[in-house]
C-alpha cells in the first residue's frame, strides 16, 4: 500500500516535467526556428558566462571562510562564524533591487561622487549596476553560503589526525591546507557549487531587472511575449539540460564524499590564534561578504521603509503579509507531512521502484521555477477543462476550474520545487535513527505505529522542525511561479516587491522587502548553528 | 443627476440578482486601477474580484482556463494585446450604445471586440541643456548617426517598443523598419534597463540626451509627491514627433470582455463606467493620459504640452504586426 | 651506542592539568622503545610531546643531541623529521597507496622517489596494492601503509600511537614482528604507545611503565617481568603474587613457604618486614614436596593450567602447570618454590587493586 502511494505521489510530482518533454517533438510556426538564428545562443552565452562568474565569485567568498572560521580564533571569528549564512535569507532579487537604488546612474552614491567632484556622467568611471558583471555579484553576494556550509560541515568533520599526519611528513600548515585538507572537501565544496549553479540557472527576478537575456528571461517571453508555448517548453528543454549535468555533477561528488570520511575519531579541532596583521586581514576578509551580503543592504532597506512609512497601507499591507504566512505555513506542513511519509516509505520498504521513485521526487529542487508554473498550468487547466466537459456532458453540471487559479496550483508548484529540501533533511535525520532500535522496539513488544510515536519522533523533532523552516522560507521568497499560477485577489510580499520594484518604487518595496528578509533570518541561524554542533562527539 | 439615477437602478438591481460582481484580468498595476474601482464599486454595488499580471501572462492563463475562465473583462495597457486577445478568440463581441457613442471608431475594435479607455502617446524626452528641439523631427530620423551613443530606450520586451515597432512596419514596411531599428540600437548609450522613468532618470543624469518614453509617465513625475522626481522632470521637455507627416505614435489602455464571461452584464456596465466623465475626468487628472473622448478637457501639465497631431492608423494593425515587430527587434539585436 | 632521543624531566599540562610530570628516558639510535600504561596515565600526551604538537611547562626534548623542545621554544612538527603513526592509520583518502607514501618525499627526484616507494612497499608487502585507493584495503595493509608513509622520508625518529589497537586481536602480534624486522633493518629509533603488554613484548627492546604521568621503570621486558622495580610494575607486567616475608641477612627472605634467595642482595635490613613476589612460573609442581597446598580455582589456557593455590596458612599462591597435569578444584598439590629472581618490595609500599 505504502509503496504503491510513493509511485504515485512520485508520477504527480513529475507531471511538470513530462508534459514538457511531450513539447519537444511538437511545432511551434517557426518560433524555434527563429529563436535559434537570433537569441539561442546569447542565452547560452550568457548563462555560461553567468554561471562562470557567479561560480568563481562563490568560491572565493565561501571556501577560505569556512577554514578560517573552523580552524582558526580571530577577534569575531566565533561571530563571524554564524553571521556567514546570512545573505541566505536575503532573495537575489531583493539585493539587486537594493543596490541598484543605492549605486545606479540616479541614485545617491554617484550622485554624490558628481556633487563632490563637479563631474557629470561620462567623465568618471563608476561600474554599472545593471549589467552581466552586477547580476553575478548580487547572485554571488547571496548564494556563497551554500559553498561555505557545506565547505564547514567538510573542515568539521575532518579528522585532526590527517592534518597532524601531514605535519610530520614536512608539509607547513599552508601546504597541509593545499594539499591535504582542501582536496579531502573538494566533493562537499562541488555539491556546494552545483547547488549554487542550480539556483543561478533558476533565477529570474534579478536578470529580468538586469536585462540579462538568459533562459529564465528567454522562456518569460517567449511563451508570453511572443505567444508560443510550445517553443517556450523547447526553450526549458534546453535548459534542463544544464540542469542535468549540473545535478549528475552534484550526486557523483556526494558519492566520492562518502570514500574521503577519514576517521571515526574526534579529538576537538585545534584552532590555531591568529595575530597581527594576521588576524585583521582575516577579519576582513570574512566579514566582507556578510557587510556586503547582508548589511549594507538591510541597512538600506530599513531607511527606505522608514522613509516610507507614512505611504504604507496598512491593512492591505496585513494582507499581503497574512497571505504569504498562509501559503508558506501551508506548504510547509504538508510538505514536512509528505516528506516523512516518503522517507518512512522508503525506509520501510526499499524496493528499487520506491527508492527510484525518492530519487526521482528529489529532483525537483533543480527545475526553475518558471519551467515548473509552465509545466504545471498546461495539465491543471486540461484536467479542469476535461471534468468539466464531462460532467457537462453527462450530467449537466459545470464544475468549472477545481485545480487552475486557487491555490493548489500554487502549493502543488511550490512542494515539486522544495519538497526535496524537506526530504534530504528528515532523510538524514532518520538516517541517524538506527534499524537496530527499531528491532529493539519491536523485541519489547512495540508496535510499528507505536515505534514511530515512542522512538522516532523525539529522535526526528530537530529535522522537522528544520525541514518545516526551510520550507517556510523558500516559499516566502518564491517569485516566478507564484507571478503566473497564482489565484485572484491574491498577493504575496514576493510579488509585492517585484511590482513596486519594476515600477521604480524602490523605496515603498523595502518594506515588504525587510518581511522577507527578517522571516528568513532565523531558519539560517538555526540551521546555521546545527551545522557546527554537528561535529560528532561535540553534540 | 446621473448618479443618482444609477445608484437607483443599482439599489433597485440589487436584491434581483443577488450579490454581484464582475472578475478583471488587468494588465494595469494595481494602484493605477484600483481606486476607479472603488468608486465603481460604491457606485454600483457590484464587488470587483482583481488579479493583475502581465497581459501575456494574462491572455495565456485565460486560454488555459477555457470555457471556465472566471474572467469577465480584460483591461490591457496596450491594443496589441487586446487585438492578440481577440485573435485568440477570448473576447466576445459588445453591442453598446453608450460605448459606441462616447467613443470614436479608430479608438475601438470595428466588431466591437474592445474599447479603448485612454490614451497615451509614445514621445520624445529631450534633455533641455543638451538639445536644441531644431534637431527633433521624426521616429525614423533617430536612427541618424548623429544621436549616437545619445539615446535611451527601455526593452524590446516591452509591449509600448513593440507597437511603436509594429506601426513603422505598417507605415514603411519591414525591411526600411529593421534598418531603423539596428540605427536606433547603434545610438543607445547604453543596453535597455529599467523602465520609462529609468530613462528620463537617464536623461538628467547626463546618461543620454534624450530618450522615448510614454507620455503619462513624465506627467506623473511632474506632479509627484516627491520632491526629486518633479526636479528630475523639470529638467527636461516634450517633443511631439512626426507632426509634419502622419502624427505621433498613439496607443490604448483599453478592454474587452471575456468570451466566456460569466458576469458578461457587470463587465459591460463597468466598461460603460470607465468612459463616463468622472471616470475619463480621472484618467487624465490623477494618471495624466489623454482622455478617449474628445469632450473631456485634459489636465494643465498636459495642456502645457500643446496641441499636437496623432497618428490616425487603424490601431487594430499594431496588433497584426506585433510578432513581426518582435522578431525584428531581435534581428536588430534590441535587447 | 650514543642516545639519540632523550628526555629530561618532560613536564606536560594539557588545559591546566599536568598530564606528564617529570619523566626522563633516553633511546639510542636504532633502538624500539614502548611505554606502556593504562589509559589516560600519559602516554600519549608524551609522545605528542615529543612530536612537536605540544609544548612542555617543564624539562626538555633532545634528538641527535639537539634541544627540539623545552618550555620556551618548540621547533615546528614539520622541521622535525619525526614520522607518525596514528591508531586509525589516518590515510589520505584522496590519494592511492602510492601517492600516499609519496607524500613525504617531496625533495626526491621521481626515480628516486619510485625507488624508495618499491624498495618499502616490498619490505611491507604492499607492492600489489600501490595503486588502490586506502578505503578498498583491509585494515592490516592500511597499517603497513600508514607504517611505509611515515619511513618513507627517513624520519630520525619514529612514533607510533596505539598502532595495533585497531586490528584483529590474531593480526596484531603477526604484525608487531613483522614492523619489528622492517624498523631493524631501517635502523630507525622508535617510540611507541601502548596499552597492551604483549605487543610491548613483541615490538620494544626497551618498555617504559607509566603511572598518572610518571616514568615508573624504564628497561627491558626480561627486566620488568623479572625485576620489576615496584608492585605496580609487578602487578601490570604478568600475574603474580605478593607473600609476606621478614628479612634474614642480606641476602635471603623468610617465608611461609620457605628461606627465598637468589644470591643477590636486596639491600634491605635484617629483620625489616617485606612481601615478596612470587610469580606463577615461580611455584613448580612437586608431587613428592611436603608443601602442600588446595586448589580454589583453575584457569585453563590450553598448554597450562593457572591454579589458584591456597596455603596452610590462608596465604594465597599461583602455579603455572602443565596442563596434562589435571587436578580438580578442592584436591591437594604438592607444591616448590623455585625462584630465579627474588623481588622484595617494602611492606609499606601500596599494590594497586
Amino acid at each position: 500500500m505504502i509503496p504503491v502511494l510513493v509511485i504515485v505521489l512520485c508520477t504527480l510530482f513529475s507531471i511538470p516535467v513530462l508534459t514538457l518533454l511531450t513539447s519537444l517533438g511538437a511545432s511551434s510556426d517557426g518560433v524555434w526556428q527563429h529563436l535559434v538564428d537570433t537569441l539561442l545562443l546569447e542565452y547560452i552565452s550568457e548563462s555560461l558566462l553567468l554561471m562562470t562568474g557567479v561560480g568563481v565569485l562563490v568560491l572565493v567568498l565561501g571556501v577560505l571562510p569556512a577554514w578560517l572560521v573552523t580552524m582558526t580564533r580571530f577577534p569575531g571569528s566565533r561571530l563571524l562564524e554564524l553571521a556567514l549564512v546570512l545573505p541566505l535569507a536575503m532573495p537575489a532579487y531583493i539585493i539587486a533591487y537594493t543596490y541598484t537604488g543605492m549605486l545606479d546612474v540616479a541614485g545617491p552614491v554617484q550622485s554624490l561622487i558628481r556633487d563632490t567632484f563637479d563631474l557629470s556622467y561620462g567623465e568618471y568611471w563608476f561600474p554599472p549596476i545593471r549589467s552581466l558583471g552586477g547580476a553575478i555579484t548580487m547572485l554571488g553576494l547571496v548564494l556563497y553560503p551554500y559553498v561555505y556550509l557545506l565547505a564547514r560541515t567538510a573542515f568539521l568533520e575532518q579528522s585532526v589526525c590527517v592534518l597532524e599526519v601531514s605535519r610530520t611528513l614536512g608539509a607547513s600548515p599552508r601546504r597541509t591546507f593545499t594539499r591535504v585538507a582542501l582536496p579531502l572537501a573538494r566533493p562537499a565544496i562541488v555539491a556546494g557549487l552545483s547547488l549554487v549553479l542550480m539556483e543561478t540557472l533558476a533565477d529570474y527576478g534579478t536578470v529580468q531587472y538586469f536585462g540579462i537575456s538568459v533562459f529564465t528571461t528567454g522562456i518569460f517571453r517567449t511563451w508570453f511575449g511572443m505567444g508560443s508555448e510550445t517553443a517556450a517548453a523547447q526553450l526549458s528543454m534546453v535548459l534542463l539540460l544544464f540542469v542535468l549535468t549540473l545535478v549528475i555533477l552534484e550526486q557523483w561528488s556526494r558519492q566520492q564524499a562518502r570514500y574521503h570520511h577519514t576517521s571515526n575519531r574526534y579529538s576537538a579541532l585545534p584552532r590555531a590564534r591568529l595575530t597581527g596583521w594576521r588576524s585583521i586581514t582575516a577579519l576582513l576578509y570574512c566579514g566582507l561578504p556578510v557587510l556586503a551580503g547582508f548589511i549594507i543592504p538591510v541597512v538600506q532597506l530599513i531607511l527606505w521603509a522608514v522613509e516610507t512609512w507614512a505611504l504604507i497601507d496598512t491593512s492591505a499591507f496585513f494582507t499581503l503579509f497574512f497571505n504569504s504566512l498562509k501559503l508558506a505555513g501551508l506548504t510547509a506542513l504538508l510538505g514536512m507531512g509528505l516528506a516523512l511519509f516518503v522517507a518512512y516509505g522508503r525506509r520501510l520498504f526499499p524496493t528499487r521502484p520506491v527508492r527510484s521513485g525518492f530519487r526521482i521526487l528529489g529532483l525537483g529542487y533543480a527545475i526553475p521555477g518558471t519551467v515548473i508554473a509552465v509545466g504545471v498550468l498546461i495539465p491543471f487547466a486540461w484536467f479542469d477543462n476535461t471534468v468539466d466537459g464531462f460532467m457537462r456532458d453527462n450530467f449537466d453540471i459545470a464544475t468549472g476550474l477545481l485545480l487552475s487559479g486557487t491555490l493548489v496550483a500554487v502549493v502543488f508548484a511550490y512542494l515539486v520545487r522544495f519538497l526535496p529540501v524537506a526530504l534530504n533533511t528528515i532523510d538524514a535525520g532518520l538516517g541517524k535513527i538506527k534499524t537496530s532500535m527499531d528491532d529493539a522496539g519491536r523485541s519489547m513488544g512495540l508496535r510499528p505505529m507505536q515505534i514511530l510515536h515512542r522512538v522516532h519522533m523525539p529522535m526526528l523533532k530537530g529535522s522537522l522542525l528544520t525541514a518545516a523552516l526551510l520550507l517556510f522560507v523558500d516559499v516566502l521568497k518564491e517569485l516566478p511561479a507564484t507571478l503566473i499560477l497564482r489565484p485572484f485577489n491574491f498577493n504575496t510580499l514576493a510579488i509585492r516587491t517585484y511590482e513596486l520594484a519594476n515600477q521604480e518604487r524602490l523605496a515603498e518595496a523595502s518594506s515588504s522587502a525587510l518581511m522577507i528578509v527578517l522571516a528568513g533570518i532565523l531558519p539560517v541561524i538555526i540551521l546555521s548553528i546545527s551545522i557546527s554542533r554537528s561535529r560528532p562527539g561535540n553534540a | 443627476m446621473r448618479k443618482l439615477l444609477i445608484l437607483l437602478v443599482a439599489a433597485l438591481a440589487a436584491p434581483l440578482t443577488g450579490a454581484q460582481e464582475v472578475n478583471i484580468y488587468s494588465a494595469r498595476q494595481e494602484n493605477l486601477i484600483k481606486p476607479i474601482l472603488d468608486r465603481f464599486t460604491d457606485a454600483t454595488g457590484i464587488a470587483v474580484n482583481l488579479i493583475t499580471g502581465g497581459a501575456d501572462t494574462l491572455i495565456t492563463r485565460m486560454a488555459r482556463e477555457g470555457a471556465n475562465s472566471p474572467a469577465d473583462l480584460l483591461l490591457t495597457v496596450d491594443v496589441g494585446r487586446l487585438h492578440r486577445a481577440k485573435q485568440q478568440h477570448l473576447l466576445s463581441p459588445v453591442s453598446s450604445t453608450v460605448l459606441d457613442s462616447l467613443i470614436p471608431a479608430q479608438y475601438r475594435d470595428s466588431e466591437g471586440y474592445w474599447y479603448a479607455m485612454s490614451l497615451r502617446s509614445r514621445v520624445i524626452v529631450y534633455s533641455q541643456d543638451r538639445v536644441d528641439p531644431s534637431e527633433l523631427s521624426t521616429y525614423e530620423a533617430l536612427a541618424d548617426s548623429k544621436w549616437r551613443g545619445r539615446i535611451c530606450i527601455r526593452s524590446s520586451s516591452n509591449i509600448y517598443n513593440q507597437s511603436l515597432t509594429a506601426s513603422l512596419i505598417s507605415h514603411k514596411g519591414i525591411s526600411e523598419a529593421e534598418s531603423w531599428a539596428r540605427g536606433l540600437v547603434a545610438n543607445m548609450a547604453r543596453p535597455p534597463q529599467g523602465g520609462d522613468r529609468d530613462q528620463i532618470s537617464a536623461v538628467v543624469a547626463g546618461q543620454c540626451d534624450l530618450a522615448v518614453v510614454n507620455s503619462y509617465y513624465l506627467a506623473g513625475m511632474l506632479n509627484s509627491g516627491d520632491a526629486q522626481q518633479r526636479e528630475i522632470a523639470s529638467q527636461v521637455s516634450l517633443f511631439w514627433p512626426n507632426q509634419d507627416g502622419r502624427g505621433a505614435h498613439i496607443n490604448i489602455s483599453g478592454a474587452g470582455v471575456a468570451s466566456n464571461a460569466p458576469n458578461r452584464e457587470e463587465a459591460i456596465r463597468l466598461m460603460e463606467f470607465l468612459v463616463n466623465d468622472e471616470s475619463q475626468e480621472w484618467y487624465a487628472e490623477t494618471n495624466g493620459e489623454f482622455p478617449v473622448r474628445d469632450s473631456v478637457p485634459i489636465s494643465d501639465t498636459l495642456k502645457a504640452w500643446g496641441p499636437f497631431k496623432a497618428d490616425e492608423i487603424a490601431l487594430e494593425q499594431l496588433g497584426i504586426y506585433n510578432a513581426d515587430a518582435v522578431r525584428l527587434m531581435d534581428r536588430a539585436g534590441w535587447r | 651506542m650514543r642516545d639519540f632521543l632523550e628526555l629530561k624531566d618532560l613536564s606536560v599540562n594539557l588545559e591546566g592539568n599536568p598530564i606528564v610530570k617529570e619523566v626522563s628516558l633516553c633511546l639510542a639510535e636504532g633502538q624500539i622503545g614502548c611505554l606502556l600504561g593504562p589509559s589516560g596515565c600519559g602516554k600519549t600526551t608524551l609522545l605528542r610531546a615529543v612530536a612537536g604538537f605540544l609544548q612542555p611547562i617543564g624539562g626538555e626534548v633532545r634528538i641527535a643531541n639537539c634541544l627540539v623542545s623545552d618550555v620556551t621554544a618548540v621547533l615546528p612538527v614539520e622541521k622535525r623529521q619525526v614520522g607518525m603513526v596514528f591508531q586509525d592509520h589516518a590515510l589520505f583518502p584522496h590519494l592511492t597507496v602510492r601517492n600516499n607514501i609519496a607524500f613525504g618525499l617531496d625533495s626526491l627526484s621521481r626515480k628516486q622517489k619510485d625507488r624508495r616507494i618499491g624498495q618499502l612497499a616490498e619490505l611491507l608487502g604492499i607492492s600489489t596494492h600501490l595503486d588502490t585507493y586506502p578505503h578498498k584495503l583491509s585494515g592490516g595493509q592500511q597499517q603497513r601503509v600508514a607504517v611505509a608513509r611515515a619511513i618513507a622520508p627517513s624520519p630520525r625518529i619514529l612514533l607510533l600511537d596505539e598502532p595495533f589497537a585497531s586490528l584483529d586481536v590474531l593480526l596484531r602480534e603477526q604484525i608487531a614482528r613483522e614492523i619489528r624486522q622492517v624498523l631493524r633493518h631501517e635502523e630507525i629509533t622508535t617510540l611507541l604507545v601502548s596499552h597492551n603488554q604483549h605487543e610491548a613484548f613483541a615490538m620494544a627492546d626497551v618498555i617504559g611503565v607509566m603511572r598518572e604521568g610518571r616514568l615508573v621503570q624504564w628497561s627491558t621486558a626480561f627486566d620488568l617481568y623479572h625485576e620489576p622495580a615496584t608492585p605496580y610494575v609487578a602487578d601490570f607486567v604478568g600475574e603474580g603474587v605478593l607473600l609476606e616475608g621478614r628479612i634474614r641477612d642480606d641476602r635471603s627472605v623468610e617465608t611461609c613457604l620457605g628461606t627465598l634467595s637468589d644470591g643477590s642482595r636486596h639491600g634491605f635490613q635484617a629483620g625489616a618486614s617485606v612481601r615478596v613476589l612470587l610469580r606463577p612460573d615461580d611455584v613448580v609442581l612437586d608431587d613428592d614436596s611436603a608443601l602442600t597446598a588446595e586448589v580454589a580455582e583453575r584457569l585453563f589456557r590450553g598448554a597450562n593450567f593457572l591454579y589458584s593455590l591456597i596455603l596452610d596458612n590462608g596465604s594465597r599462591v599461583l602455579s603455572l602447570v602443565p596442563s596434562h597435569h589435571e587436578h580438580p578444584v578442592g584436591t591437594r598439590i604438592g607444591i616448590r618454590i623455585e625462584p630465579d629472581h627474588v623481588v622484595v618490595f617494602p611492606e609499606n609500599q601500596v599494590v594497586p587493586d
